[in-house]
């Protein structure tokens, strides 16, 4: 199983990437709603591209409450 | 449709529909690519029953209340069902809330029962911490096989052998209790009785019909006036079908669209301009050729559909745009939350009739809608059947507040006597959103008079319900406003909060104070959260209780400041 870092820092990378965001700019603390400027359905569009990445299945409601790239990491870390 | 004014509950008539229609669908619900679950009328009837029999047992009586936490799925129509059956009355609750938010409106409803679904009861234990929750019957749906349930009992067991006795409600009873505000200031529990459904049911039906065979797509969350109304009632008594969708992710909402092959749907302005960003994104991929057979099918069809729509006509022009919503979609609805203009416009041009709408859980569901006899993308349409409405004090553009009498009004907000008597007056509802009428008699929004905002996700937010996140701040003290009661606007979208400090005496607002405000705005839901903030030179002028006189500090700091001293977070 991936550590709690590894899993944080692929969706760093993944969250970049699909928002075309420099890697750089963001940080685990980020709320990713202001940092990517993207709306509630985007952020499930992220949640897709973690569930195939991860190999995991989540809900939606794993995102309810959750605007941080950290927390986020802590839900899909305990699901893996 | 039922004749519904044979009616006086929506027990009754739901009881009916499904009698007339037993072998029609009336429920599908798919989880991705999968379908989970297909109900008949009949099959409906099979599951609801046993479980309002239970509930009866259980000791729900005329006029008990009992709560819904779900998302929106098949078991929450049953349950409403079931609820109505016995003569309860239904608390829809926003499953988007949190645990707290929860316990604090399920206090203030008084529910005897709760049916929730299983992760939201496990917040709502855990945030419990071990207290009690003053809830007698608690059913919970889902949960895993060996789960601590806390003291509740398993949805999906809850049932009792035998006929179920049913209790009939006079129209004048309350059939629901909705909250249109939060809780963190003072929870606003709209009580809307049978007539009041009865009667939006009848006027929105007058406008767009539904019958056996129609599909409507559920997205907006079913404890949304909005969605009660066209994705349960409406269709139930039409003998339609919903589908309800158990994930939001927009790939599987396109795909819904095709495979269930949906005829109306309702959506937030979110959601449609998402749909409008594919649907741009798709036209750019195209190569010159396609783009420029495009763009002269979406003339032509512009053209040919300018007094009226004619969704067949369309479908044959731009066949690939139907093709992604199915082939079959008539319309979608819109309401609740501004629309821009374009992305209706947009849509009209493409042969999908968006029909936006004005409405208030107030005022039942709808007050006004567009009929599309022509579309307008400027206006929420002219009232509906039975809805009279007023332009109270209009200024020199014949721009003033909106008031609203019918039917469909709400019958008093629970237990707040004061707050009623100041929202229904000689029983007009006033809005506290500022329009005028056109020379066509289409209703045209320009603002709020009220300090509130509608997201684009369709969320009423009074900013008194979010200010106990920033307590304890290092300030003298603060509010919250909506940025246009304090700088009017005559227009709606854009809408944002913010936060009014002031500070200390020879207190300086510091750069770990901003952290701080960002920070604790991180925390509250995306929805809520506040745009920026403004610190304030002078004291808040405050009644005798101490109670901050929100409406003279508005019209100081408005006459005193410009909309530009928001320092954005």
């Amino acid at each position: 199983m991936p550590t709690a870092e590894y899993t944080l820092e692929e969706i760093l990378n993944l969250a970049a990437i699909h928002f075309k965001v420099p890697r750089a700019k963001l940080t685990p603390d980020d709320d990713f709603f202001k940092t990517l400027k993207i709306d509630s359905l985007q952020a499930l569009d992220l949640l897709t591209k973690l569930e195939h990445h991860f190999h995991v299945e989540l809900p939606d409601y794993e995102l309810q409450g959750v605007s941080d790239f950290r927390t986020l990491a802590n839900r899909i870390q305990a699901r893996l | 449709m039922l004749n519904l004014d044979q009616y006086s509950c929506l027990g009754a008539a739901l009881q009916d529909a499904l009698d007339r229609w037993p072998n029609e669908t009336c429920l599908i619900e798919a989880d991705r690519e999968k379908e989970k679950t297909r109900l008949t009328y009949s099959d409906f009837k099979e599951v609801a029953l046993p479980l309002a029999r239970a509930l009866e047992d259980a000791g729900v009586a005329s006029g008990d209340r009992a709560a819904i936490i779900m998302t929106n799925q098949s078991k929450w129509l049953i349950s409403a069902y079931a609820v109505f059956y016995a003569g309860g009355v239904l608390v829809p609750l926003d499953y988007k809330l949190t645990p707290d938010e929860h316990l604090q409106l399920l206090a203030h409803s008084k529910a005897k029962v709760l049916i929730v679904e299983y992760h939201l009861w496990r917040a709502i234990l855990q945030s419990l911490g071990g207290k009690t929750h003053g809830v007698q019957t608690v059913l919970v749906t889902e949960a895993p096989l060996r789960a601590e349930l806390g003291g509740a009992f398993r949805w999906e067991e809850f049932r009792r052998k035998g006929d179920p006795n049913f209790v009939p409600r006079k129209r004048e009873d309350v059939a629901c209790i909705v909250y249109s505000s939060g809780t963190g200031g003072r929870p606003k529990g709209c009580v809307l009785t049978h007539g009041n459904y009865l009667e939006q049911c009848k006027s929105l039906a007058g406008r767009f019909a539904f019958w056996p065979g129609v599909r409507y797509l559920s997205i907006l969350p079913t404890n949304h006036a909005i969605d009660f109304m066209v994705g349960f009632i409406g269709p139930f008594v039409c003998g339609a079908c919903v589908v309800h969708l158990r994930t939001l992710r927009p790939e599987f909402v396109r795909d819904a669209f095709m495979r269930y092959r949906i005829t109306y749907v309702a959506l937030v302005p979110m959601i449609l301009k998402n749909l409008e960003r594919g649907l741009r994104a798709k036209f750019d991929e195209l190569n010159f050729a396609k783009r420029f057979l495009l763009n002269r099918m979406i003339g032509l069809n512009k053209l040919l559909t300018r007094k009226q729509p004619n969704v067949k006509l369309s479908r044959k022009l731009l066949g690939q745009v139907h093709a992604a919503f199915g082939r079959e979609l008539l319309a979608v609805f819109t309401g609740g939350a501004f629309m821009e203009p374009a992305t209706l416009q947009f849509f009209y041009e493409l042969g999908i009739p968006v029909a936006n709408g004005y409405g208030l859980t107030e005022a039942g569901t709808s007050l006004t809608l567009n009929d599309f006899k022509p579309f307008r993308a400027d206006t929420v349409g002219t009232p509906l059947s039975g809805v009279e409405l007023r332009i109270l004090k209009p200024d020199s553009e014949g721009i003033g507040e909106v008031a609203a009498r019918s039917r469909t009004v709400m019958s008093h907000y629970l237990d707040d006597p004061e707050l009623s008597a100041r929202t229904i007056v000689d029983g007009w509802l006033l809005t506290g959103d500022l329009g005028r009428f056109d020379q066509h008699g289409h209703l045209q929004l320009f603002g709020r008079k009220k300090n509130m905002i509608v997201t684009e996700g369709g969320k009423n937010i009074y900013p008194e319900d979010i200010e106990t996140a920033f307590e304890g701040m290092a300030a003298k003290e603060y509010c919250i406003f909506a940025a246009n009661y304090i700088w009017p606007a005559k227009s709606l979208g854009n809408e944002k909060l913010v936060l009014v400090l002031r500070m200390e005496q020879n207190q300086e607002f510091t750069e770990s104070l901003k952290e701080e405000i960002a920070a604790r705005n991180r925390k509250l839901p995306d929805f809520k959260r506040i745009g920026g903030y403004v610190v304030w030179q002078k004291d808040f002028p405050r009644t005798a209780s101490m109670k901050i006189k929100r409406n003279i500090l508005a019209e100081e700091m408005g006459k005193t400041l410009e909309r530009s001293a928001i320092v954005e977070l």
